[in-house]
C-alpha cells in the first residue's frame, strides 16, 4: 500500500476541484487531486459542456426542418433532415472528450498529480483511494472538497428504465417518441426544448403553477411562447405521481387531483440536484452541515481546520463558474494570501429557447426605489439580421434611482448568453447607468441593446 | 454691429473656476485687440485676460474677487462685424437675487429682442463629492479594489467613496491607507467618523487666509498681557447707558478703548503706524483709525472706524455700531474695510483670559480686551471684590521694542482704570 504527502488534497475534478488543484499547482503547492470518473465534473462530461452540444446540434436540426417544410432565407431543402442521434452523441462525446484532455494537459503542466479512483476519508487528512493500481492513502496538510452535485430522485419516480436523469438523456442513442419532462426548472426546460427540436413530443410537469420558477415572468415569457408555439405541453401547477402501471406513461394529477396519463417512452425527471456529500467519508472529517450542504464561512473554511469546500457540495447557486471562482480562491488563501469569496454578482443562464440570462437583482427583488430600463431585441438591427428580433427578446437593466448605480442586468433572447461577461462586469465594476451609457457599443451587435437599455433607464433611449 | 461675449477660458489644467483680482476695462470703454480686459487668479497664477476683438464695452460681469466658472462671461463687446452672441443678454441687474449681475451696464443701443431669455446662471461647478454611506448600506467598489482592501485589512464600510453611485474608487482607498485607516481596529461602539470633506477655501476665507499667512510670515509678533481694573470705567459704563438719551447707542467697553488709544496717539507715534517692509517706510498717522475686528456670517472682517481722535466717546459707539453692521450685512464699502492704522479686537463674553491677537498687517499693534470677571482683589489690606479684566496685546517687534510696547499699555491701563482722565485735557 502507498503512502502519499502532499499539501494539498483536492477530492472532485469538477470545474471547482480542477481549478483549485490548477491554481495550487501554479502557486508551487504540492498537490493531489482525486477523481473517480472523468476530470471535468459534472459539467463538463455530463452536465453543461454536453448539453450545450446537443442543444447546438438540435438547433441546427430544427433550422434544416423548418427549410425542408418551407423556403426560408431563400433556402430550401428537397428533403427533411434525418437524425442519427448516436451519431450526434458521438460528436458531441468528441467535444467532451477533447475538453476532458484538456483539463487533464493543464493539471499535469501545473503538476498536479492526479489519482483516477475513489477515494474515502478516514479522518480529514487522510484519504484512501482505490485506483486500478491498489490502494493509494493520501495525507494532507489541506484538503479541498469538491464532489460537487447529483440529481435529485423522486421517491415515487427512481432513476432506471425508462426514468432517467439529465445524465442518461444526454447519452440516449434513440430518440425517444414521447418525452416527459418532471421539473420545469432550467435543465429541464434545456433538455426537453433540445429534444422537441430534435422531433420528440415533449410535455413538461411542473409542481410550481410557472415555468422557470426562479425567474420572473417578463423574462420568462418569450420561453414560455416559443414552447407554446412548438407544442410542448405545459402541465403547471400539476405533481407527477408514478409510472402508469403499463409503464407507457407518466401518471400525473392536477392541482385539483385530477389523474391522468401521459403518455412516454421515457421520463426525464429534473427536479434539481443535492450536493453529493454520501459514500466518501465526509462523516468521518467532523465538518458541519447547513442543511443537506456542508457549511462553510465567506474563505470556503469548514468547521475543521485547513479542510476546505467548494462549489456545489457548499450551497446554491449550483454552478460550475461559482465552483471555479471559489477553487482559485481557495488556492490562494492555502498559498497564504488574504482572499475572501464576495462576488457582487453571480451570472445565471438558462440555454432554453430564447436564451435567458440574470445578472445581479431583477425589478421585483430591487424594489421600488429602483429604475428599469427595456430595450427589446425587435429594435436591434443585429438581432433582425439574424432572424431573432420576433421572439419577444430583450435586455433588462435595473438601477438605483437615487445614484443610478446598476444593480442587475437581464436579458431574454437568442444568442444573449454571450452578453452575460459584459453585464456581470458591469455589476462586478459597480458601475453607473452613466457608465454603460458612455460605453461605445459595436454596431451591428446584440450589445447594443444594453446599452440602449441603459439609455431608456436615464429617460433618452435613441432606438425606442 | 455685433454683440460679442467674452468668455472666461480654460485657464488652465483642472481649472473651473477662477477669482477675478482686477478690471481694467469698464462699460463705454473702446478697446483695442489684444488690450487686457481683466486679471483672474487660479490656484496657480494670476492670468491677465486680453481682448481677442477691438469693440465697445457693453457690460462687465463680475465683482472684484468674486469667483467665476469657466465659460461664463466676463465681458460684453459691440463689435463690427458679426458677434458670437444669439441672444441680447437680459437685464438682470433688475433680479436682485443673482448675484452675476452686469456692473453698470448701460441700456443696449437696441430694445432686447422679445424672445431674449434671463441669462441662466452657470451651473454650479460640480466637484467630487465625499459620499456619506449610511451604516446598513453595504459599501461598493470593484473587484480589484475589494480584493486590495481585504488584503490590507481594512472595512471598505469605513472607506469615504468619491466614485458615481458611491463607488468606492481605487484612489479612495489608497488615500484612506494613506491616512492610516487600516491601522484601526473597528470596535464596537461609537463608530468612527472617518470622511475627511474637503471644503475650497475660497472669497472671503481665502483672503482671510492669506492675510493671516502674510501677517504671520512677515511680522515677528511678540504679545503682552496685562490686567486691568474696570470697575471704576465699569461704573462710568453703567451710568452713562442709564442715562443716555434718545438715539444714543448703547456703549460698550470699546468706545472707551477708542478715545485711549486717541489720546495716547502724540505719545506714541510709533504705535498707531504701518509699515511698508518693502519700501523700509513707517507711515505713523496722525489720524487714529481704529479697526474693529469683527465676526461676520462669512468669517473675519475689520471694518475701520476713521479720525477716532476727532470724535467723541457717543460718536465712537455710533461709528462702531454703524461700520460693524455695514460689516456683516455686506454693505461694507473699500474704504470702510481698510486704512486702519491699529486694530481692536474682541470676543466680548467669549474673550477669555488671554490671547495672542494676530496684527492686522501692515499695522503694528492689535489690543485685544478679554473677559470682565469680578474678582477678589487685596486695595489698602483688604480684600475687595473688583471688576477685572486682561488685556492682551500684540506688537510689531521691527518696529515697536518691549519697553515702549509695555509702556504703551501702562499709559493705557492708568487712562482706562481711572476713565476721568480720558475727558481731561491734559492727562
Amino acid at each position: 500500500m502507498q503512502t502519499l504527502k502532499t499539501k494539498v488534497l483536492v477530492i472532485g475534478g469538477g470545474p471547482g476541484g480542477y481549478v483549485a488543484a490548477i491554481r495550487c499547482g501554479q502557486l508551487g503547492m504540492d498537490t493531489v487531486l482525486v477523481e473517480s470518473g472523468r476530470l471535468g465534473g459534472t459539467c463538463l462530461t455530463r452536465g453543461c459542456i454536453p448539453s450545450k452540444a446537443l442543444i447546438h446540434a438540435a438547433g441546427q436540426f430544427e433550422d434544416m426542418a423548418r427549410a425542408a417544410r418551407a423556403p426560408r432565407f431563400g433556402i430550401s431543402l428537397s428533403g427533411a433532415p434525418e437524425l442519427d442521434l448516436a451519431a450526434t452523441m458521438a460528436w458531441k462525446d468528441g467535444v467532451v472528450g477533447k475538453l476532458n484532455g484538456g483539463v487533464a494537459a493543464l493539471l499535469r503542466r501545473a503538476k498536479v498529480k492526479v489519482l483516477a479512483g475513489h477515494g474515502r476519508f478516514t479522518d480529514a487528512k487522510t484519504c484512501h483511494v482505490e485506483t486500478a493500481e491498489g490502494e493509494v492513502i493520501v495525507e494532507a496538510e489541506h484538503v479541498v472538497l469538491a464532489t460537487g452535485s447529483e440529481p435529485v430522485e423522486l421517491p415515487h419516480l427512481p432513476f432506471g428504465g425508462t426514468v432517467i436523469s439529465s445524465t442518461e438523456a444526454l447519452e440516449l442513442q434513440t430518440l425517444p417518441k414521447r418525452l416527459v419532462v418532471v421539473g420545469a426548472g432550467y435543465i429541464g426546460l434545456e433538455l426537453g426544448s433540445a429534444f422537441r427540436k430534435l422531433g420528440a413530443e415533449v410535455a413538461i410537469v411542473e409542481l410550481e403553477p410557472h415555468i422557470l420558477p426562479l425567474y420572473d415572468r417578463q423574462l420568462v415569457e418569450p420561453v414560455r411562447f416559443w414552447l407554446e408555439r412548438h407544442g410542448v405541453a405545459l402541465h403547471l401547477g400539476a405533481r407527477a405521481v408514478g409510472l402508469a402501471p403499463d409503464g407507457g406513461g407518466l401518471i400525473v394529477a392536477d392541482k385539483d387531483g385530477a389523474e391522468i396519463v401521459l403518455p412516454a417512452d421515457r421520463v426525464l425527471v429534473t427536479v434539481g440536484r443535492r450536493p453529493a456529500t454520501d459514500g466518501w467519508g465526509l462523516e468521518e472529517m467532523a465538518v458541519e452541515r447547513d442543511g443537506r450542504f456542508v457549511r462553510v464561512d465567506d474563505r470556503c473554511a469548514t468547521s475543521t481546520r485547513n479542510v476546505w469546500a467548494i462549489g456545489d457540495l457548499v450551497g446554491e447557486p449550483m454552478l460550475a463558474h461559482k465552483a471555479s471562482a471559489q477553487g482559485e480562491m481557495v488556492a490562494e488563501i492555502i498559498a497564504g494570501k488574504p482572499r475572501r469569496f464576495d462576488p457582487a454578482a453571480i451570472p445565471a443562464i438558462c440555454f432554453t429557447e430564447p436564451e435567458i440570462v440574470s445578472v445581479g437583482l431583477d425589478a421585483a427583488s430591487a424594489g421600488p426605489e429602483a429604475i428599469v430600463g427595456i430595450f427589446p431585441f425587435q429594435a436591434n438591427g443585429r438581432a433582425l439580421s439574424m432572424d431573432s428580433g420576433g421572439d419577444g427578446g430583450f435586455v433588462r437593466v435595473v438601477a438605483r434611482a437615487d445614484n443610478h448605480r446598476v444593480l442587475g442586468v437581464q436579458a431574454v433572447g437568442q444568442h444573449v448568453s454571450e452578453l452575460s461577461a459584459a453585464f456581470t462586469q458591469a455589476v462586478e465594476m459597480s458601475a453607473v447607468l452613466e457608465d454603460i451609457a458612455g460605453v461605445i457599443p459595436a454596431h451591428p451587435s446584440l450589445g447594443e441593446a444594453f446599452h440602449e437599455a441603459a439609455l431608456k433607464a436615464l429617460g433618452h433611449a435613441i432606438h425606442i | 454691429m455685433g454683440r460679442y461675449l467674452f468668455r472666461l477660458p480654460d485657464v488652465g489644467e483642472g481649472v473651473a473656476e477662477a477669482e477675478i483680482t482686477a478690471w481694467y476695462v469698464k462699460p463705454g470703454d473702446r478697446i483695442e485687440e489684444d488690450q487686457t480686459l481683466v486679471d483672474v487668479m487660479t490656484d496657480k497664477a494670476t492670468v491677465d485676460m486680453t481682448s481677442p476683438v477691438s469693440g465697445l464695452v457693453v457690460a462687465i460681469h463680475g465683482e472684484l474677487g468674486e469667483l467665476v466658472p469657466v465659460g461664463s462671461t466676463l465681458v460684453e463687446l459691440d463689435i463690427e462685424g458679426q458677434g458670437n452672441a444669439e441672444h441680447e443678454p437680459a437685464e438682470v441687474a433688475a433680479a436682485p437675487a443673482v448675484s452675476r449681475a452686469p456692473v453698470a451696464a448701460p441700456k443696449p443701443a437696441s430694445p432686447p429682442e422679445p424672445d431674449a431669455k434671463p441669462v441662466a446662471s452657470p451651473p454650479a461647478v460640480t466637484r467630487p463629492e465625499v459620499i456619506a454611506r449610511p451604516a446598513d448600506e453595504a459599501p461598493v467598489a470593484a473587484p480589484a479594489t475589494r480584493r486590495r482592501a481585504f488584503e490590507q485589512g481594512v472595512s471598505l464600510q469605513f472607506v469615504p467613496a468619491t466614485g458615481p453611485g458611491g463607488r468606492i474608487t481605487p484612489e479612495d482607498l489608497e488615500a484612506y491607507l494613506a491616512g492610516g485607516g487600516a491601522t484601526r481596529s473597528i470596535a464596537m461602539g461609537p463608530a468612527q467618523r472617518t470622511a475627511v470633506n474637503e471644503i475650497k477655501i475660497i472669497g472671503l476665507r481665502r483672503r482671510i487666509a492669506e492675510r493671516m499667512q502674510d501677517a504671520k510670515r512677515r511680522i515677528p509678533h511678540f504679545s503682552y498681557v496685562e490686567e486691568f481694573d474696570m470697575t471704576e470705567l465699569e461704573a462710568l459704563r453703567g451710568d452713562l447707558n442709564d442715562g443716555r438719551l434718545e438715539g444714543q447707542p448703547k456703549l460698550t467697553l470699546l468706545p472707551f478703548f477708542m478715545r485711549a488709544i486717541a489720546r495716547l496717539q502724540p505719545e506714541f507715534p510709533h504705535v498707531n503706524a504701518r509699515y511698508d517692509d518693502d519700501a523700509g517706510v513707517l507711515q505713523a498717522h496722525e489720524g487714529v483709525h481704529i479697526g474693529i475686528a469683527t465676526q461676520t456670517p462669512g468669517g473675519l472682517m475689520v471694518p475701520v472706524v476713521r479720525h477716532v481722535e476727532a470724535l467723541d466717546l457717543w460718536d465712537c459707539a455710533r461709528e462702531l455700531g454703524r461700520v460693524t453692521a455695514a460689516a456683516r450685512d455686506g454693505s461694507a464699502t473699500r474704504d470702510e474695510l481698510g486704512g486702519s492704522t491699529i486694530t481692536l479686537t474682541s470676543l466680548g463674553t467669549l474673550g477669555g483670559i488671554a490671547a495672542t491677537p494676530v496684527i492686522n498687517s501692515p499695522e503694528v499693534a492689535i489690543l485685544g480686551p478679554n473677559k470682565l470677571v469680578e474678582r477678589p482683589v487685596v486695595r489698602g489690606g483688604q480684600i475687595v471684590v473688583r471688576t477685572l479684566m486682561n488685556l492682551s496685546s500684540s506688537f510689531d517687534h521691527r518696529i515697536v521694542d518691549g519697553h515702549d510696547a509695555a509702556r504703551f499699555v501702562q499709559r493705557l491701563k492708568r487712562l482706562v482704570e481711572r476713565p476721568a482722565l480720558l475727558f481731561v485735557d491734559q492727562a
